[in-house]
């Protein structure tokens, strides 16, 4: 049924900015459109383009914030595409925020 | 004619005019009950619309996407069977799935038996978080009942209600909340300072007001002690059952509320994300159930400044009370929450 969901009417997850856009209402409590608007302004592309698996892709590699291939190890993952989301979002998240508390390190 | 289904999930044939006729007495049948606005009637029409396509998958316009979150999301795949650790699901949600959000959770998805393995928990929590990218929640049920005996220390209100013990039937709901708010207090902490980016508070009020209640503020306790925590409170259903009937939050008295009121309480206690629930009628054909579910989110939406992910999985959101629950509703269901009732999410 996830998978049904989806394909209907999903933003896509890391394929496209799915969880970007969703960190913003989680976050912030922005509704759909205020959600997608930011994120598209801090990407620098249109709200359409937020959910197209092409230009996604493409900008999610050049920011290096990680997309559904893990590639040849050199595509940024997990908590380290996390760092780049939170500065590209300017934002905190919880996990970078532990990170930086448990290994002591000053951004 | 149009090939649908009835909330059973059995097939049934109707004309184009008993579609439009069953979606305009849903409608009704929420604006009644709800005493919220009906849809109009363009809107009417879009309904009938998705429900008459003759593709078995449909989907929304390009542009009118909403963003996805999850109740119990990780034992979906346990349930099928499939012996592989949480992080494992996680990151099957996020890369195959294409899930926007991640919701972690324990089989027995209730506060209170996790409140013994929180350390376990915390582990496959922190796990996760170092390999996904996508929002990390944890979710649970507050699940009331399990504080009554033989389970727990409380009394059982289900059978002094009976009894016509009324004084003690609430006396035993009153102490069963504080329980429950030490739990999810307890539990929800955990597992954001484990790094997760917040909870999910499933299935809230199944109990009735009182859980309702109690999930209120251990809502209004977490965002004191965490203000930057994700908090998303996900319904049972429509109807605020008043099984004490004398609770109130915030001056209003919780037995009764539906969405569009429940919402605005979910709000002031603190939480980030609503989750709606409207119940389908088994009884009842599908386009039936989608007029009113679609009525109920609509003005759940429009009265809320957070925002509002509907459920609508088995049983709920216009979606048959079927095991496997068929796409063509499913998909059909998703599409108008995201077109018609202009949801922020599911």
């Amino acid at each position: 049924m996830a998978l049904a969901h989806m394909h209907a009417s999903g933003m896509g997850g890391i394929r496209t900015a799915g969880d970007l856009v969703a960190r913003m209402q989680f976050s912030q409590k922005m509704r759909l459109n205020e959600a997608k608007e930011y994120v598209a302004g801090k990407l620098k592309v249109s709200v359409d383009d937020l959910v197209d698996e092409v230009v996604m892709n493409e900008l999610r590699q050049e920011l290096d914030i990680s997309t559904v291939y893990a590639g040849m190890g050199e595509m940024a993952r997990g908590i380290e595409s996390k760092f780049r989301i939170a500065k590209l979002l300017d934002m905190e998240i919880n996990s970078v925020q532990r990170f930086l508390r448990k290994t002591n390190w000053q951004q | 004619m149009v090939v649908t289904r009835m909330g059973d999930g059995s097939f049934i044939t109707l004309s184009k005019d008993e579609v439009r006729r069953d979606i305009e007495e849903g409608v009704a049948d929420a604006v009644k009950r709800g005493k919220i606005e009906p849809l109009g009637a363009d809107e009417i029409d879009h309904l009938v619309d998705i429900c008459c396509r003759p593709q078995k998958f449909v989907s929304v316009e390009k542009g009118k996407e909403l963003i996805l979150s999850y109740d119990s999301g990780s034992l979906k795949i346990t349930r099928l069977g499939i012996p592989i650790g949480m992080p494992q699901i996680m990151q099957l949600y996020e890369r195959a799935f294409a899930a926007d959000s991640l919701e972690l959770a324990y089989v027995h998805y209730s506060f209170k038996p996790i409140k013994s393995i929180v350390p376990e928990e915390q582990y496959a929590v922190a796990e996760t978080s170092l390999v996904t990218t996508a929002p990390l929640l944890y979710g649970a049920m507050p699940n009331l009942p399990l504080y009554t005996k033989p389970d727990g220390p409380c009394d059982n209100a289900a059978e002094l209600l009976p009894a016509g013990k009324i004084d003690q039937a609430r006396q035993a709901q009153e102490e069963a909340v504080e329980y429950a708010i030490k739990d999810m207090v307890f539990v929800s902490s955990g597992m954001y300072e484990a790094g997760a980016d917040g909870i999910d508070f499933d299935t809230t009020g199944a109990a009735g007001d009182a859980e309702f209640y109690a999930t209120l503020k251990a809502t209004e306790k977490l965002r004191e002690k965490y203000p930057d925590m994700a908090i998303e409170i996900g319904m049972a259903g429509e109807f605020v059952l008043g099984f004490h009937g004398q609770l109130e939050y915030d001056g209003v008295r919780l037995a009764g509320l539906y969405p569009h009121k429940q919402v605005k309480l979910a709000e002031k206690a603190g939480a980030s994300v609503f989750g709606a629930v409207v119940n389908t009628n088994s009884s009842r054909s599908f386009p039936w159930n989608l007029g009113r579910a679609i009525t109920f989110c609509k003005a759940c939406v429009e009265a809320a400044d957070i925002p509002v992910h509907a459920n609508v999985g088995m049983g709920v959101g216009a979606v048959p009370l079927v095991m496997t629950p068929p796409i063509d509703c499913v998909s059909r269901t998703s599409a108008a929450m995201a077109e018609v009732g202009k949801l922020d999410g599911l």
